[in-house]
């Protein structure tokens, strides 16, 4: 079966339908039709963008650049992910914290499928390199965001509880310790929920695409298997050092909690 | 049995603080609201950061980890707050003895901390400080807002421990008769700093 391509007016006809939820959105008062417009007008370029630059960079399979672009992606990914904080850390931290577990988690997630499971020849090949990337940072950033402003908001709401804890002689990581774990468990409800609805439920749409493209179903199946493995992977690890990290941070040598580095609501 | 000495201890609104309490010693603090008592006591316990020393006897906080320094030298917040549903969850092992000898059935290590009277909260926030057998205290309006049977039994409980155990005592209340019954020392903020109490 070939693939059948879309044409631009296919497109326009499916944005028709967001065109009609914006409309939704101004009759109901929902407030959100700018929003709405705004983000499908955001998807559009980057989609198309991404597009050309794939099609460019896996002409080649010079190392340099994609290395770039893997760089490139992460940034974006530690951006959002410190954007949906309500409570950042402030200086480098709120950046840092988020973006360096993402790192240590993604890459080596990454690397470990494209040398030892998959098998890929160069390993950096893109058109492996840079989907897988894509899929692993789209989640571990979910991820991490959720634990990390579980973190921070918890922390902040609790001041009391848990310098009630410092006072009678716990150390840092006693005090902090349930708050910690309901973070984590916080950024890794995402990704359970998906695998335990996977097939049932929804179809993941990276299998979606691979059918529509013409893959055999079994074959779709098995790549989408072991993407969710990897995600749920690089999820957990990723949410484990940024919770790790993050709530060092709110504590200092002399085991204070050190509220003061966070940021308020509003700056 | 141990002294408390505080040397340039910075809290916000208050010039650096010089003091010294003897093993033993009760010192009454006391003044306008948001003039730096509850600061202060937060300083000394190390809970906020802050230039200066505090000695307990010949060691210096700077070289106690913090935790311990904490058990030793102790704070009780104004507000008690609680982590976890039962009351025995925040006491260390071997509190039951403590608590029969308040009045307080053995059966108490198992009630639910959101069923506790005000007076019953502050009177455990106590038990659990000492238990702890600190050397020093710090008592934040340990008795605000408490009944006068349960004032009685929260001074009883500081003053037999102080005696019993040689522990300096440093307390801020706002309250001038129990400052006045129970004798010791009286300080006061004035002008940002700690003077006697005239």
């Amino acid at each position: 079966m070939a693939l059948i391509l879309l044409s631009p007016f296919d497109l326009a006809l499916a944005a028709g339908l967001v065109l009609l939820l914006a409309l939704l959105s101004w009759r109901l008062h929902l407030g959100v039709e700018r929003r709405v417009l705004i983000a499908a007008a955001r998807s559009a370029v980057q989609l198309s963008l991404i597009g050309y630059v794939l099609h460019a960079l896996f002409a080649t399979t010079h190392p340099g650049l994609i290395g770039l672009m893997a760089l490139i992606m992460l940034a974006f990914a530690g951006w959002e992910a410190m954007s949906r904080q309500k409570r950042r850390y402030r200086g480098p931290w709120g950046y840092g914290i988020g973006t360096l577990s993402m790192f240590l988690s993604s890459f080596s997630v990454l690397v470990l499928a494209l040398t030892v499971i998959i098998g890929v020849r160069p390993w950096y090949q893109p058109q492996y390199l840079i989907p897988l990337l894509g899929m692993l940072l789209g989640n571990t950033m979910s991820g991490v965001a959720l634990a990390m402003d579980n973190l921070t908001r918890h922390a902040w709401e609790s001041r009391g509880r848990i310098e009630a804890r410092l006072l009678l002689g716990a150390s840092w990581d006693t005090a902090i310790a349930d708050i910690r774990r309901d973070s984590l468990r916080a950024g890794l409800i995402p990704i359970v929920n998906a695998m335990a609805t996977a097939g049932v439920v929804s179809l993941p749409g990276m299998m979606t695409g691979q059918i529509l493209a013409g893959s055999p179903p079994i074959e779709a199946a098995k790549y989408q298997l072991l993407v969710m493995f990897l995600i749920s992977g690089g999820t957990g690890l990723g949410s484990t050092a940024a919770v790790w990290l993050g709530s060092r941070r709110l504590f200092d040598e002399r085991h204070r909690l050190r509220l003061d580095r966070l940021r308020g609501p509003d700056g | 049995m141990a002294s408390l000495r505080l040397q340039g201890v910075r809290a916000q609104g208050l010039e650096p603080v010089d003091l010294e309490l003897a093993a033993g010693e009760l010192v009454f603090l006391s003044g306008p609201s948001g003039s730096g008592k509850s600061l202060l006591l937060r300083a000394v316990a190390d809970l906020d950061p802050n230039p200066g020393e505090v000695w307990l006897d010949g060691f210096r906080r700077s070289q106690v980890p913090a935790p311990e320094w904490r058990r030793r030298v102790a704070l009780l917040p104004a507000e008690a707050h609680w982590w976890e549903d039962r009351v025995g969850d925040h006491l260390p092992e071997g509190a039951e003895t403590l608590l029969a000898g308040l009045g307080f059935e053995p059966g108490t290590l198992d009630w639910a901390v959101s069923r506790l009277s005000t007076g019953e909260r502050q009177r455990l926030a106590l038990i659990r400080v000492l238990a702890n057998r600190p050397e020093a205290l710090l008592l934040d309006e340990a008795t605000a807002n408490l009944d006068p049977p349960n004032r009685e039994r929260v001074e009883t409980l500081v003053e037999d421990y102080r005696v019993g155990q040689g522990a300096a005592v440093l307390w801020v209340s706002h309250d001038p008769e129990q400052r006045e019954r129970l004798g010791g020392r009286r300080l006061v903020i004035r002008d940002r700093r700690l003077v006697p109490e005239p």
